[in-house]
């Protein structure tokens, strides 16, 4: 009677191993949904302050990993201000000024805008398959969803989160849920997306919440106003001559 | 030195006003020595406290270090040199690891520079030794500046994030052991300290440093190669360049000052001039030449100089004393932009004394004499009669 018991455990953890993918096909399948050769957005931020919450729009044109071009529009205050990302540099144009700014060191880790995003978030864009090691911890459910817990573990030291654990969509494969973690295991952000729509085919995540665990407050509310992908964007764009134009 | 004679008995004569004008000129001259006392003493006091905290007799920077770049901190590491480490053992020197970072207090997110030192170290007067006399994972040493601002206490829990040397994220729970009492803001502002070995272990920058301070009575740093040696001469250059400027803004308020003082004297000649022809006129007539009466004339007016000092002394040698003994709060604290602490103590030196009678006395001989020039053209039948200015 107990060799039955084992075999029927067995067979069941089979079964089970059988379904769920691996970590890797897993992180496959959420870059070839989240990544495109180009692509153009308007976005909001909503930063919750302290005292009072502010929105900044703005629009971002984006080539690979390594380039980006965003132009705030909104706030009347904040228009114009313009951000150049060029592989790991960054470059940001203030028109009250009229200065660009080399954004490099200890400076990358200040907020945007007085966000819970530094500029160093903004300009983590690469591949999870390229950074990360992963393994499938579970499931749970987000947002309604069905969901692969994955375990994410940096492939070398010199990636920025050593871990990460993320809540992907079994049929989506958008995260729905993320909490990035430092060396020594203390848990530095948190993502929460609120809504997912499909444009042109790919699932997108249209309201995410950004926080910075180790900040009091209510974090940043990311909203996704329209996104194209694979357009044509033109090469002067990723120029520095663009952030005065 | 009948002249000499003539000119005191003069200004005897004029009684009350040249009282007047003596106290006025003892007031300019007072205060012109305490203001220069002043930046004598904050000039020292500045440069004393920061080679005692700070600077020691130097400080090896490493090749992409740059204090005034802090773009450059990121690469601003390397291994300490053997010769700096013998140095370090032999108690003359401490190797220090700038690491830019941030702390959470309270919730709110502050950049700040994670420096790592040996607590045993006699270099610099930091209180360190609060780093070592504890069983803290991570024990943090602040100042009392970044203690205000961040609203930290001793005992106070605080999560310290960095990159290592790789460029990965770490955070760790640290505890504030101590909040040095320091009148040195540039140890203070912005920074947390911490044990070297421990920061170098987070940070991945094993026998690392950035800064290597040697000791005060080190004489002869060895060259050391891909480390540059900056003297105290270069370290505290900005701290005098900063004296230097508000040095300038007090001159201009003590010139105004000497300036009114001036006024009274020339008036008071001009006046005794227009007043005392006659008695220019008997003077020439009975054989004294026009250079000798325009030299007792100058010769009055610069005694008030004279009176003046023997006056400032009177009330300003006590008050002088007392200052340079017990000091002074000085109001605005770091808003003069450099170590003061709670008291100012003035240095008031003989040569300082002097140089400013000698100059106070000059000056006052020179505005003395201009109104006398007139008496070169006087002549002695006009003066007589009262007539000629």
């Amino acid at each position: 009677m107990r060799y039955w018991v084992y075999a029927l455990c067995l067979s069941l953890c089979l079964c089970l191993a059988a379904e769920a993918p691996s970590g890797e096909w897993i992180l496959n399948k959420v870059d070839e949904n989240n990544y495109a050769d180009t692509r153009i957005a308007v976005s909001e931020m909503v930063i919750h302050l302290t005292r009072n919450t502010r929105t900044v729009r703005a629009k971002s044109w984006v080539e690979g990993a390594d380039k980006s071009f965003t132009e705030f529009l909104y706030p009347p205050r904040d228009a114009g201000t313009k951000m150049l990302k060029l592989g790991n540099e960054l470059w940001v144009y203030t028109p009250s000024t009229d200065r660009t700014i080399k954004i490099s060191g200890h400076m990358l880790r200040q907020s945007v805008m007085g966000s819970d995003l530094s500029y160093e978030d903004m300009m983590e864009d690469h591949k999870l398959i390229d950074q990360y090691y992963a393994s499938v911890a579970g499931e749970d459910t987000v947002l309604g969803r069905k969901c692969w817990v994955v375990e994410l573990t940096a492939k070398s030291t010199d990636v920025s989160y050593h871990s990460r654990k993320t809540w992907v969509d079994k049929e989506r494969y958008v995260p729905l849920r993320e909490n990035r973690y430092a060396k020594s295991g203390k848990l530095l952000k948190t993502t929460e997306v609120k809504s997912v729509s499909q444009h042109q085919g790919r699932w997108v995540a249209d309201r995410v919440s950004f926080k910075d665990a180790l900040k009091a407050g209510e974090g940043t509310e990311f909203v996704l106003d329209s996104i194209r992908f694979d357009v044509r964007i033109p090469d002067i764009i990723f120029s520095k001559a663009s952030l005065r134009r | 030195m009948t002249i000499l004679k003539l000119a005191i008995r003069n200004l005897r004569g004029a009684g009350i006003r040249t009282w007047l004008n003596a106290v006025a000129l003892s007031f300019a001259f007072v205060a012109i020595i305490f203001g220069q006392g002043m930046m004598q003493g904050m000039n020292k006091q500045a440069e004393d406290a920061s080679v005692a905290f700070e600077f020691g007799g130097g400080q090896y920077w490493q090749k992409d270090y740059d204090a005034y770049d802090p773009l450059t901190l990121e690469d601003a590491h390397a291994p300490t040199p053997s010769a700096l480490e013998s140095l370090a053992r032999a108690g003359k020197a401490a190797p220090i690891l700038v690491v830019a970072g941030s702390i959470y207090p309270h919730g709110r997110i502050k950049p700040v520079l994670l420096k790592g030192i040996d607590p045993a170290q006699k270099v610099v007067a930091l209180p360190t030794a609060a780093l070592a006399d504890t069983a803290e994972e991570l024990p943090l040493l602040i100042g009392n500046r970044t203690a205000a601002t961040t609203g930290l206490e001793v005992g106070d829990q605080v999560t310290v994030q960095w990159r290592d040397a790789d460029g990965a994220f770490d955070a760790r729970d640290g505890r504030v052991v101590e909040i040095m009492q320091t009148s040195v803001s540039t140890i203070d502002v912005g920074q947390v300290w911490m044990p070297l070995a421990r920061l170098r272990e987070l940070a991945g920058m094993e026998g690392e440093a950035t800064i290597v301070t040697v000791a005060k009575d080190e004489r002869k740093p060895p060259a050391v190669e891909g480390w540059s040696f900056r003297g105290p001469e270069f370290l505290l250059s900005d701290l005098r360049q900063m004296v230097k400027t508000k040095t300038v803004g007090q001159v201009i308020m003590f010139t105004v000052l000497f300036l009114l003082a001036m006024l009274a004297i020339f008036d008071t000649q001009v006046l005794s001039v227009f007043r005392r022809r006659r008695e220019i006129g008997m003077l020439i007539a009975l054989g004294m030449t026009r250079v000798q009466v325009i030299v007792m004339f100058t010769l009055e007016g610069a005694l008030h100089s004279i009176l003046a000092a023997v006056l400032g002394m009177a009330y300003g040698a006590p008050l002088f004393y007392s200052l340079q003994r017990n000091g002074f709060a000085v109001p605005g604290g770091d808003s003069w932009g450099f170590s003061l602490g709670d008291k100012l103590y003035p240095t008031f030196t003989a040569g300082l004394i002097l140089s400013t009678t000698v100059l106070v006395f000059l000056v006052t001989a020179f505005v003395a004499w201009l109104p006398t020039r007139k008496i070169a053209k006087l002549k002695p039948t006009d003066a007589l009669a009262g007539r000629g200015t």
